[in-house]
């Protein structure tokens, strides 16, 4: 046990299934992982278990987050976390190339690694900055997870910002190849980066994203992961925007390792 | 002015509330208006109905399913309203909706509780929708004469619990335990402080709900409290029984009945 604290990770059945590398590993470090069966069994539902388990246990327990989404301070506290991933890039790429980038590209499910890269470059206007959501199997079909693309204003685990939601405010079941990106809010500080126009979001499809990972992986030798895919896609489609826009960041979130196993079967059908 | 009344009129009798909480339509809405009924005649004095919502935060098990069965039924909140406007034809029993934020953001706060007040519902609990983040619903609420209902739980600091008094109407709903709704085994016996304290800063009447799920922890909570509220006991029933009608309100009937009777009649402190 690290640290002498125990750990309870409360994970959806669909994403212990598909991340099962990650399962292992949170064991590893000594974390107990309890499955969540409600709902559509994936990271809403697993926030809700958690949520119940903290108001029950309020005494003895502390909730955390790995995402910029839930009640105040967590979207603030995870933001300012994760941009040690900003800073670092941004001072990279200033000792590297003696310039600041033209452009930053992150996928965006709640939204934490993408608000870590954003956020410590949020004044220098010049940055563009792009935010890549899960299109699914589409964003006219209803598997998708494109929040800020399809969603409206909501309250979701505290939290005001765009929400997946039926006509009556009932949150909308979503679907994303990658177990990151599947869930029907995203963090409230990128509803307002949408809003301002400071970030431009996008989105890329389960298909996409998949083709990304294969590429990636064959030119570079990198195997990103199912998340990060979505932003690399987003590059590739839009070669034409990039054109000229030389001096890019993409955020490579996370490894695909904990992704092979779902890639192989999905790439063995076809 | 439908909760006053009954609380006042129940004081008066020197007996204490029965609240009694169910999914509407779970297992479909004319059972829900039928179970209502049922309840009111077997005792409960006070009605609330369940708008269901995808993500409850705040219920245990049994209620996450009514809710998630309710919603597969096709149940919205224009349903809710023509629920109790039917209701309203045959009752005059103070009726409650408890729902989540996001039903009511989204239908627009004006307009649910516009609606709300014209179809006859008296008051409206929100479990998650905080103190903070109330003024706006509160002052709608205020001026269409519904009552916004409180939440207090046994981790309310005595700070926390002034300033709701100074907000909440109706009456207050008391958290026993921390944690969500369900059946439990074991009732806390800390009650007897929570409902002292709240009671040093509020003269509204209280009741206290999570965890009451037989007639002897009825009576318990009873003893200290103004109002006792179950939901998840009942909500049960309703699993278990709801593809039989007729059998499932006789059962809940039976209940209601049994709760009633736990409930001793007992001297309320608020003051009318």
């Amino acid at each position: 046990m690290m640290f002498d604290l125990e750990c309870d990770v409360y994970m959806g059945e669909e994403d212990m299934e598909r991340q099962s590398l990650n399962v292992f590993r949170m064991r590893l470090l000594g974390a107990r992982v309890i499955p969540v069966s409600s709902g559509s069994k994936t990271l809403k539902d697993a926030t809700n278990e958690a949520i119940r388990d903290w108001v029950t246990n309020i005494e003895n327990t502390y909730y955390i987050i790995g995402s910029v989404v839930g009640p105040h301070p967590y979207p603030e506290m995870v933001r300012d976390f994760q941009s040690i991933i900003g800073r670092e890039a941004r001072e990279q790429v200033l000792s590297l190339e003696g310039r600041l980038p033209d452009s930053l590209i992150a996928c965006v499910g709640g939204g934490s690694n993408a608000m870590g890269l954003f956020y410590p470059f949020l004044n220098d206007t010049e940055v563009e900055m792009i935010g890549v959501e899960a299109a699914g199997m589409g964003l006219d079909t209803d598997k998708h997870s494109a929040t800020l693309t399809r969603g409206r204003a909501g309250v979701l685990h505290g939290a005001m910002s765009y929400l997946l939601q039926d006509e009556y405010g009932q949150v909308s079941p979503v679907h994303s190849i990658s177990a990151g990106l599947d869930y029907p809010g995203v963090g409230p500080e990128h509803a307002f980066l949408n809003i301002t126009g400071r970030v431009n979001y996008g989105s890329i499809t389960d298909q996409e994203a998949l083709e990304a990972f294969q590429i990636l992986s064959e030119t570079e030798g990198i195997i990103p992961a199912l998340e990060s895919a979505h932003a690399v896609a987003y590059l590739l489609n839009n070669k034409e925007h990039f054109k000229d826009l030389t001096l890019i960041v993409l955020n490579l979130s996370g490894r695909g390792d904990k992704d092979v196993n779902l890639a192989a079967r999905l790439l063995e059908v076809e | 002015m439908r909760i006053k009344n009954k609380f006042t009129q129940l004081k008066e009798n020197g007996e204490k509330a029965l609240i009694t909480f169910i999914t509407a339509g779970d297992p479909d809405l004319d059972t829900t208006e039928r179970l209502v009924l049922e309840m009111e005649r077997k005792g409960a004095d006070i009605v609330e109905l369940g708008l269901p919502f995808s993500d409850p935060l705040a219920d245990g098990p049994v209620i996450q399913k009514s809710s998630q069965r309710a919603l597969e039924g096709g149940v919205r909140t224009p349903d809710m309203f023509q629920l109790v406007r039917c209701l309203r034809k045959n009752t005059d029993i103070p009726l409650v909706i408890l729902t989540y934020y996001n039903p009511v953001f989204s239908f627009g706060l004006k307009a649910f509780v516009k609606e709300a007040a014209s179809a006859g519902v008296d008051g409206l609990i929100i479990p998650d929708l905080p103190l903070e983040e109330s003024d706006e619903l509160k002052k709608i609420t205020s001026s269409q004469g519904v009552d916004l209902i409180y939440l207090l739980a046994p981790t309310s600091t005595d700070e926390r619990i002034k300033r709701t008094d100074k907000k909440a109407g109706g009456f207050i709903y008391c958290v026993s335990i921390t944690g969500v709704t369900g059946v439990r085994e074991e009732f806390s016996s800390s009650i007897e402080n929570l409902i002292k304290r709240i009671r040093k800063y509020t003269s509204l009447p209280l009741a206290l709900g999570f965890g009451i799920s037989n007639p002897q922890q009825a009576g318990l909570a009873a003893y200290y409290a103004d109002g006792v509220i179950v939901g998840s006991a009942l909500v049960k029933i309703v699993e278990q029984h709801g593809d039989n009608p007729d059998l499932l309100i006789k059962k809940v009937g039976e209940y209601v009945g049994s709760l009633k009777e736990g409930i001793p009649g007992q001297f309320s402190d608020f003051p009318i």
